[in-house]
This record gives structure tokens, C-alpha cells and sequence, in this order.
């Protein structure tokens, strides 16, 4: 039998709060490999760490401000993206990176993301879709698609989900994507990406809540639904936004890539002289 | 110069350089002005898409260093709630005006209330403390928007100036001082770099005053910041001592301090027996009637509340040992009445009025004669059950 080794060090070790671990995170929640994408984007991202701020709302996915080692806010549900917009533009050098589920995002959130997107403002989120509320034990929002079980759904959703991607297109975003947890080295290089290109960036991340979503839509292991990832997952070219809705429960292709990168002015205050 | 424009001119003057707003009437002006003299100053103005947004936006500037502000009237405010709480936790300053309209709901836009006196107070969920003033004057607007930002800084607080549609909208001459003269007070800034190696104290109060000094984004010290109940690091620590340790620290910061950020005024109150209580625009009508009272002999003060929050407990408290009778007149149903009586233990005469115009003086004249004639009936210090009389104003 193999033995596990403890080390004593984690490449990540200058970037995430040691003391903090262990993190709050069920075994097989894709969290974890989401932050470690944006963990080592920061690191790779050549901007010194003291200019990078991470804002979180309140979820299982807002938790991730705690744990990173930067300047990092946790704030209220829904209200990350104009905390994040105020301190943008009150301190333009800082990298402000959203870091937040899918119900905070689009749900209690939504009128936030679509203005943020419309008025191209300087701040990356990164939205990590498990089509449910994980913290408060799997809810339905907005991402959780039509007749999927939820606590409060559980003779099936009876409401049509967001298509994200379409969503943030038509508000005007400057720039969308979507990988999964599977999709690590992608994600890490779009996050990158994002960090050079100025404006608003949305990078959605569908990833697995065994606990909330996965147990009660046949979906009961996160490795289950990584190998569902695996299977399933298309690079999108030339597939009109409008189709890349999602329903992990039907045998169809789920569309990954860059959507939508485009050249707009990002949000500057105005400024005149005298 | 108005009352709103007034404001915006008193943030400015506070070196403000960041406003996060959305429309609504009678605090527009201000958004307005800022608009129009934040891009020549080098600061931001951004029309936020609504008051959650607004708040939120003006939290975040806060944090990265700003002095920053938000302005808005009840309907506004009942949405800014959930993170002024926000604010009192993370320990942001920041200040939100409320120029007061005509309430419940969307009442009356364009016409004045007092109505948000205790939403200020006790709007948002939980136990916190919270510093308001309520400005009478336009010049007042303008010098309690200065200590607004003084004393939002010095308590590491959001502080809030309540405003009515009449001071809003009301044009007086205002005297803006030199620069040099405007009083700045520091945020307390960490005293040291940021730690090599382990975690800066972000909400280690200083002991001598219960506040912590505020590390901003950007700086290097690596900090958390979270709604959370939390300890010194700012790390979330789901204990019911840290929380009870936390939520008294927050409160005890400001109420130790009450007698610092207490500002009032009092007129003819050195040979009173009686004495009428009031704030904002109701104030001024109180004046005129207490003047009035005066000129027919009857011994009446007013106590002008210049600042709402903490409510001066010490002082009513003090007068009630000495005064015959309390005249609390104000544009809402009993709300500082209510505190008053807290305060001396037994009924005061309220003059009321839900909003809408201002409270005529000549209806608190009646109150006061009422009284005067009273003074051993209901609502006097010698009667000790009998319920205040109210005069609907
Ligand atoms: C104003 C408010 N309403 C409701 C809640 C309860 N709540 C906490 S997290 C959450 C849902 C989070 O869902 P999501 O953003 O998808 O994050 P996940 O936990 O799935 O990562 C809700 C409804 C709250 N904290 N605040
Ligand atoms: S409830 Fe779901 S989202 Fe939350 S930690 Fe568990 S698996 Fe992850
Ligand atoms: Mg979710």
C-alpha cells in the first residue's frame, strides 16, 4: 500500500491563507480547483500581488476571498460587483478580481452583473455555475435548468435557467467565456488573458456541487460529473450564443470556450480640465 | 446656494472624491453637482444602477482609500440598509445623506418628512451604534457634511446626515471657507508596514479608544475583510464570545464616545422651565414659537438636536430632573418623542405632523401655552401617569 507523504510546502504556499485550511469544502466540490486556476494566474500574472484584490458576495464559492492570501473582501449577498467597482475606480492600479457563484452573480446580483458588463467597468469575475444555492443545501436560482430537483423545486424546477454566456453577450460584455473545472489549464490561461485585456471580463465555471445539485439529479459524485465533462464538452466555434444553454441531465453537447472578445473602451470616470 | 448643492460643496470641501448615487428626488441635486464638479477635481462620479449598488460602490472606494459618499431620501435609504450594516462591520467609513421625504413608501417626493429618524437608527439587522446629525440651515449642511467625513474617519464608521426636502431645497447664503480652515481629520492608519511574514491586525482595536487603525487595498497588508463575525485578523470566527466581544466593541466605540460626537444647541434655556425639542427644518419654526412664547412671558427653551445619533441620553435626562415640561415637535408621529420620554421617565407634549409642510410655528405656540397652563396636569413633571397630550401640527 502507498503511503501518503506529508510535505512540508505547496507551490501555492505564498498565495493562500495556510492558516485558514482546512477550507470549508465538501469531498468532490470543484471550488477548490477553481481557485487554485485563479491562484496560479495570479501568480503567473506578472502584476505584484499586493496590487491584486479579491471581492466575494456570500456563498460556498464566496468563501474563496478568505482563503486567498491578497487583499481580500467577503462582502453581502449580490453586492460584490459594485464593491468591486468602487474600489476599481478608486484606486485604478489594482487588479479586482469577483470571485462568486452563480446565485450571487445572477440571481441576487443580477441587476449588478448586467450593468457592470453594459458599462464595460475594469473588473474580472469569475462565476463558478453549480445551478444551485450550494451553501444553503441546494436550492434552485437562476443556472438550475428546467425540471432539475432542488429543496425547493422538488418536483422539478418549473423555471427556464439563464444561458449565461447569451445573457452577459447581449448586456454588452466586452468579454465571456466558460470552461469547467475540468478544463484547468484553459481556465488558468483565460483568466490570464483577461488580466491583460482591459475592461470587463465574465468567465463562467461550470462546475460540480456533488452535495446540492449532484446527489438529487443522478449526478451524486463530483468525479462523476468531471468525467461527464469529459464526455460532453465541445469547444464552441461558431455555435450562436443562444445555444449554450446547459442541462447536465440530457445527452448533449455542453459548448466551452471564448465567446466573446471584443474591443470596447472600458469604464474610465470622467475627467475635464478645469 | 441651496441646501443639496450645499452638501456636494461640503464633501468636496472634505477632500470626498468619490460619489456613488442613483437619482431621487429631493437629494438629486446633489448627484447632480457632483457630476458636474468631480471631473475637474480628478474625483469619481458613477450613477450607480440602485441604492444596494450605490452603497456598495461607495464601501469598496472606502476601502481602497477614498473619501466617499452616497446621497438619497427614504425609499433609497430602506434599500442601503443591508450594507450600511455592512459598513458598521467592516468598520468602513463613508457617509450617506438622507434628505427626508414625505414616508411611508414613495409618500411624497417632493415634499419634506422627519419620518426616517429611526430607520437611521435601527434600519439595518442587529445590534450597532450610529452617529447622525440633522442640519437646520444650508451653511449647516455644509459644516456637519465636513464633520460627517470627521467623524466617520475618526470612529472608522459610516455616519449619516439626515436632511429634509425644506433644508434641501431651501436657498441661503453659504460661507465656504478657505481650504486651510476646513477641519481633516486622519483615518487612523496602521503605524507599522506590513508584516514579512504572518497576518496584519486589521481589527485590533487600539485599546485607548476601541478603534483599529485602517489598512487600505493596494497597501500590502494582505488583509480580510468580511461581514462575517470575526476576530482581530479579520479571519471569520463563528464563536459566540468573538461575536459578543465584536458587537460590543462596535457599539462601545461610539456610545464611549457620545459626548465627543454629540453637537446640540440650546436657545433661552438658561432661566427655562419649559422646554421644546426639535431638529432639522421643524427647528427653525420651534425658534420662532419659542420666541414667541418668551414675549408673553412664558419661560420656554429649545434644545435643538443638531445631531440625531447618539440621542443626547445625559442632557434630557439631566433636563428632566429640572424642566416642568417637554414640547417635542417634529414631521413624524413621536419618533424623537419617543426617545425623550425614554429619556425623563414620564410623558412629553408632542407637536406632529406625518410630513408634507413644514410644522407652522403658531402650532407649536399652542402646545407651549398648553403646557405652561398644564404644568402640574398630564404630561407634567408633577403628574406622574397621565399620557403627554399631541397636537397634530
Ligand atoms: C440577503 C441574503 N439573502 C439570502 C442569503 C442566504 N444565502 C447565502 S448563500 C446563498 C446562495 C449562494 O448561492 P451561490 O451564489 O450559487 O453560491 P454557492 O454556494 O452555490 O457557491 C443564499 C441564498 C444571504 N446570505 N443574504
Ligand atoms: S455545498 Fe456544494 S458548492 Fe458548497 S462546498 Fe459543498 S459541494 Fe461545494
Ligand atoms: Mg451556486
Amino acid at each position: 500500500m502507498t503511503q501518503a507523504t506529508v510535505v512540508d510546502t505547496h507551490p501555492l504556499d505564498t498565495i493562500l491563507r495556510a492558516d485558514r485550511m482546512p477550507h470549508i469544502f465538501c469531498p468532490g466540490c470543484s471550488i477548490g480547483i477553481v481557485m487554485r486556476c485563479y491562484a496560479q494566474a495570479v501568480l503567473e500574472s506578472g502584476i505584484p500581488l499586493q496590487q491584486h484584490v479579491v471581492v466575494s458576495g456570500i456563498g460556498c464559492t464566496g468563501r474563496v476571498a478568505g482563503y486567498m492570501d491578497l487583499d481580500s473582501y467577503h462582502t453581502t449577498h449580490g453586492r460584490a460587483i459594485p464593491f468591486a467597482t468602487g474600489m476599481k475606480l478608486a484606486n485604478p492600479n489594482l487588479m479586482v478580481t469577483v470571485f462568486s457563484g452563480d446565485g450571487d452573480l445572477s440571481a441576487i446580483g443580477g441587476n449588478h452583473l448586467i450593468h457592470a458588463a453594459r458599462r464595460n467597468v475594469d473588473v474580472k469575475v469569475i462565476c463558478v455555475n453549480n445551478f444551485n444555492y450550494g451553501m444553503t443545501g441546494g436550492q434552485c436560482g437562476p443556472t438550475t435548468p428546467l425540471g432539475a430537483v432542488a429543496t425547493t423545486a422538488p418536483y422539478g424546477n418549473p423555471e427556464q435557467p439563464f444561458n449565461l454566456p447569451y445573457l452577459l453577450a447581449a448586456a454588452g460584455a466586452g468579454y465571456v467565456s466558460r470552461w469547467t473545472s475540468l478544463h484547468v489549464r484553459q481556465l488558468k490561461q483565460d483568466i490570464l488573458h483577461s488580466f491583460v485585456r482591459p475592461g470587463f471580463a465574465f468567465i463562467e465555471v461550470l462546475s460540480a456541487c456533488p452535495v446540492g445539485f449532484g446527489k438529487s439529479n443522478n449526478i451524486p459524485d463530483g468525479l462523476e460529473e468531471m468525467q461527464l465533462y469529459r464526455e460532453r464538452c465541445v469547444l464552441a466555434r461558431g455555435v450562436p450564443l443562444e445555444n449554450l444553454s446547459i442541462d447536465l441531465r440530457e445527452n448533449r453537447p455542453i459548448y466551452v470556450g471564448n465567446f466573446i472578445d471584443r474591443d470596447l473602451p472600458a469604464y474610465k470616470p470622467v475627467t475635464r480640465v478645469g | 446656494m441651496h441646501g443639496d448643492e450645499a452638501c456636494a460643496e461640503g464633501a468636496i470641501a472634505a477632500g470626498c472624491r468619490f460619489f456613488g448615487g442613483y437619482p431621487i428626488t429631493p437629494s438629486t441635486e446633489i448627484a447632480e453637482r457632483f457630476a458636474q464638479r468631480m471631473p475637474e477635481l480628478g474625483g469619481v462620479f458613477i450613477q450607480m444602477e440602485d441604492e444596494l449598488g450605490s452603497i456598495a460602490a461607495v464601501l469598496g472606494a472606502s476601502a481602497a482609500g477614498a473619501r466617499a459618499m452616497t446621497a438619497t431620501s427614504g425609499p433609497g435609504l430602506s434599500l442601503m440598509l443591508e450594507n450600511l450594516g455592512l459598513g458598521v462591520m467592516l468598520e468602513l467609513p463613508c457617509v450617506i445623506v438622507d434628505i427626508q421625504r414625505g414616508s411611508p413608501s414613495t409618500g411624497l417626493p417632493t415634499m419634506a418628512g422627519q419620518s426616517d429618524v429611526m430607520q437611521a437608527r435601527w434600519g439595518s439587522h442587529g445590534d450597532y451604534s450610529i452617529i447622525a446629525y440633522a442640519p437646520w440651515s444650508p451653511q449647516e449642511v455644509f459644516d456637519l457634511t465636513v464633520l460627517c467625513f470627521n467623524m466617520a474617519d475618526r470612529y472608522r464608521t459610516p455616519v449619516l446626515l439626515l436632511g429634509d426636502e425644506v433644508i434641501g431645497h431651501m436657498v441661503e447664503r453659504v460661507v465656504i471657507p478657505p481650504v486651510e480652515e476646513i477641519p481633516h481629520w486622519e483615518r487612523k492608519h496602521p503605524g507599522v508596514p506590513p508584516p514579512a511574514t504572518g497576518v496584519y491586525r486589521s481589527f485590533e482595536p487600539d485599546p485607548e479608544d476601541l478603534i483599529p487603525p485602517l489598512p487600505h487595498a493596494g497597501e500590502g497588508y494582505r488583509v480580510h475583510f468580511t461581514g462575517l463575525t470575526h476576530d482581530e485578523r479579520g479571519y471569520p470566527d463563528m464563536s459566540a464570545d468573538t461575536h459578543h466581544a465584536l458587537v460590543t466593541r462596535l457599539n462601545a466605540k461610539i456610545q464611549s464616545h457620545a459626548e465627543e460626537i454629540i453637537r446640540l444647541e440650546e436657545y433661552f434655556m438658561d432661566d427655562a422651565r419649559l422646554v421644546v425639542v426639535s431638529f432639522g427644518c421643524t427647528a427653525r419654526s420651534a425658534r420662532r414659537a419659542v420666541r414667541e412664547a418668551r414675549a408673553q412671558g412664558i419661560p420656554v427653551g429649545l434644545l435643538r438636536l443638531v445631531s440625531l445619533w447618539p440621542f443626547p441620553e445625559a442632557v434630557v435626562r439631566e433636563l428632566g430632573q429640572r424642566m416642568d415640561a417637554f414640547i417635542v415637535a417634529e414631521m413624524n408621529l413621536g419618533q424623537v418623542r419617543l426617545e425623550v420620554e425614554r429619556c425623563i421617565g414620564r410623558p412629553a407634549w408632542g407637536v406632529h405632523h406625518a410630513g408634507g409642510e413644514m410644522i407652522h410655528p403658531e402650532k407649536i405656540l399652542t402646545a407651549i401655552i398648553a403646557a405652561a397652563k398644564n404644568v402640574g396636569a398630564p404630561g407634567s413633571r408633577k403628574a406622574s401617569s397621565a399620557g403627554g397630550v399631541q397636537i397634530s401640527g
